[in-house]
């Protein structure tokens, strides 16, 4: 069985040596061992890309993919950007939040699912756009809501 | 003018995922034969004959670029193919690598092969999961079929970033950092990633590449019109009928896009504003949509081709909210780097929140083209003017909209806006490191 480390190593390899590249690659591979980027996650990957600690926080905390506190087991990522906005993607998101008991930013209590309005998604056209846990649902509407909260458990 | 499929030619018959379905319609065959059998000086004169503007939003001919490379340098030269589609209202790209990943892959080779490059990165934004797993199944096909003739093709995925489109950022993050625009000069073609020489276009520039070598550049310079050659794939969103991606020549008239291919207005609505190239760009009033869609005709009235992403608003929406919800978006996104862009993005949502909430005075409308004009050309990148630019255009279009708001002390709308109450990513707090020790 291959370790974090190693598997780091193979990703280093695509890139030029001495070349910081892998950090997004390793940091997605870290929060998907963690479930989040905890300082252990961080000095892991850290080590990994013989960098310090300190430059990977400072990356991941750049970007909106990673976590840099505990999230839910799923995420429902619900676009909230203009065109899924003029087609009512707010029903969307109060749907969602009534279904799960939390507001959107939140985490429910038992750590399952982490609920939240996010930027563009890139899929205009098919308003509202709703990625669970990274795969995009299109057309959501507030009566599809149930299905996709309790289709979670399947995953 | 019909649909006219190019870019996304024989997806509707064939599942051109799949290497040999794409080889069976011709795929990795004339076009690339007659490519690698020219010159690097041949090859970049016949994409300079083609005229192909980028389709990524500036409108810079590929051609051109690729003639800026410095092939006489030491360094490995590097083609980068940005594929970090975010602006609000694009969702091209993503369907280009989702159907037709081969023909952006061709593309890679031949445009490779101009610039003298044997390393191609492809960056794709981080949310585009199902594309990537297509797009890397592509490049493995491909590879195993030994098409690739010593070049390599790394896909490499961003993990959530608008600014990562710009290209400087998108070369500082695909370098492992945090993606801040650099300044300019110096410029890819002589120093971009990891200081060599580099080539960066976006995936439906790339894609229309081997189109080019097929039709030969003289022909393919007579598709479209003669400002701005060949088809684009438009996407539309928002308030129409059937919303989508179409590609169509380009000088299509944008009338004829909304009200025949997407079937018009909604829900039996009145078309209120077009924003026309993603939520950057200055918006269009319903009276001046007779307008052909192409770099300089969009040009010519004020706004840009952009993104070739038309967002249609209907009257149901409050154009404050629309400014408001379009800048927070902005916002959330400036990288802090500059002062104007991390400052004034912020100057602009509180502007815009008083007078949505009906304490701001007529001060406060002159007051937000200040702060806007005092981000437009004090920033490194475009960001900061993105935000800026639908603004200007709705306060200055919809000023009596505006105007109301600060009269009767409030929405006008009163609560019927389609925007009403929209939550904004940048109004919750899911992103704040609570819990999290302070790191040495």
């Amino acid at each position: 069985m291959s370790t974090f480390y190693d598997d780091v190593q193979k990703i280093r390899e695509r890139y030029p040596e001495g070349s910081r590249s892998a950090t997004l690659p390793a940091l997605r591979l870290a929060q998907e061992k963690h479930g989040w980027l905890s300082r252990q996650a961080l000095e892991e990957t850290a080590e990994a890309l013989d960098v310090t600690p300190a430059f990977c926080y400072a990356v991941a905390s750049f970007y909106d993919m990673f976590h840099l506190e505990p999230a839910g087991r799923h995420t429902i990522e619900i676009c909230t950007n203009l065109p899924c906005a003029l087609c009512g993607a707010q029903k969307v998101v109060e749907a969602f939040e009534d279904a799960l008991g939390i507001k959107a930013g939140e985490t429910t209590e038992d750590g399952e699912v982490t609920l939240k309005a996010v930027e563009c998604l890139g899929g205009c056209g098919y308003a509202t756009v709703v990625a669970v846990d990274h795969r995009y649902r299109h057309h959501v509407t507030p009566e599809t809501v149930t299905e996709i909260v309790e289709g979670l458990g399947d995953a | 003018m019909p649909e006219q499929n190019v870019l996304l030619a024989g997806t509707d018959e064939h599942d051109l995922t799949k290497l040999a379905e794409y080889r069976a319609i011709g795929g990795y065959g004339e076009a690339l034969e007659r490519a690698r059998a020219m010159s690097s000086d041949e090859l970049i004169d016949e994409l300079q004959k083609a005229n192909l503007r980028g389709r990524g939003g500036a409108g810079f001919p590929m051609g051109r670029k690729a003639s800026l490379i410095d092939r006489k340098s030491a360094k490995p030269k590097y083609l980068v193919v940005n594929a970090d589609e975010s602006e609000p209202g694009a969702f091209k790209d993503r369907q280009v690598m989702a159907t037709v990943p081969h023909r952006l892959i061709e593309g890679c080779l031949i445009a490779a092969h101009a610039i003298e490059s044997k390393d191609v990165f492809i960056y794709i934004r981080g949310e585009y999961l199902t594309e990537y797993e297509i797009l890397q199944a592509a490049v493995d096909e491909a590879r195993d079929a030994g098409l690739f003739d010593g070049v390599e093709i790394v896909v490499h995925r961003g993990a959530g970033a608008y600014i990562c489109g710009e290209e400087t950022a998108l070369l500082e993050s695909l370098e492992g950092k945090r993606g801040q625009p650099r300044p300019r000069p110096p410029f890819p073609p002589i120093q971009g990633l990891y200081m060599a020489p580099t080539q960066i276009n976006n995936v439906c520039t790339i894609a229309t590449v081997p189109v080019i070598l097929e039709m030969g550049a003289e022909e393919f310079a007579k598709t479209g019109v003669p400002s701005s050659p060949g088809t684009a794939i438009f996407s539309i969103s928002g308030n129409v009928v059937r919303p989508g991606n179409y590609e169509l020549p380009l000088g299509t008239p944008m009338r004829e896009l909304i009200y025949e291919h997407a079937g018009g207005i909604a829900d039996g609505r009145e078309l209120k504003a077009v924003i026309p190239g993603g939520s950057s760009v200055p918006a269009l009033t319903p009276d001046q949509i007779d307008v052909p869609l192409d770099y300089d005709s969009l040009g010519a009235i004020g706004t840009f081709f952009g993104a070739a992403s038309l967002i249609v608003v209907d009257d149901r929406c409050c154009m404050v909210q629309l400014a408001l919800r379009s800048t927070k978006f902005y916002m959330h996104e400036s990288c802090g780097k500059c002062t104007p862009c991390r400052v004034g993005t912020r100057w602009m949502v509180q502007i815009l929140e008083s007078i949505e909430n009906g304490t701001a005075t007529r001060a406060d409308l002159d007051l937000l083209d200040n702060v806007g004009d005092n981000i437009l050309g004090k920033v490194l990148c475009a960001l900061g003017e993105f935000a800026v630019y639908p603004v200007a255009s709705y306060l200055h279009k919809w000023r009596d909209e505006f105007v109301a708001h600060v009269e009767q002390g409030g929405c006008p709308f009163h609560g019927s806006s389609s925007l009403e109450g929209i939550l904004a990513p940048s109004d919750q707090h899911a992103h704040t490191p609570a819990g999290q020790e302070a790191l040495v």
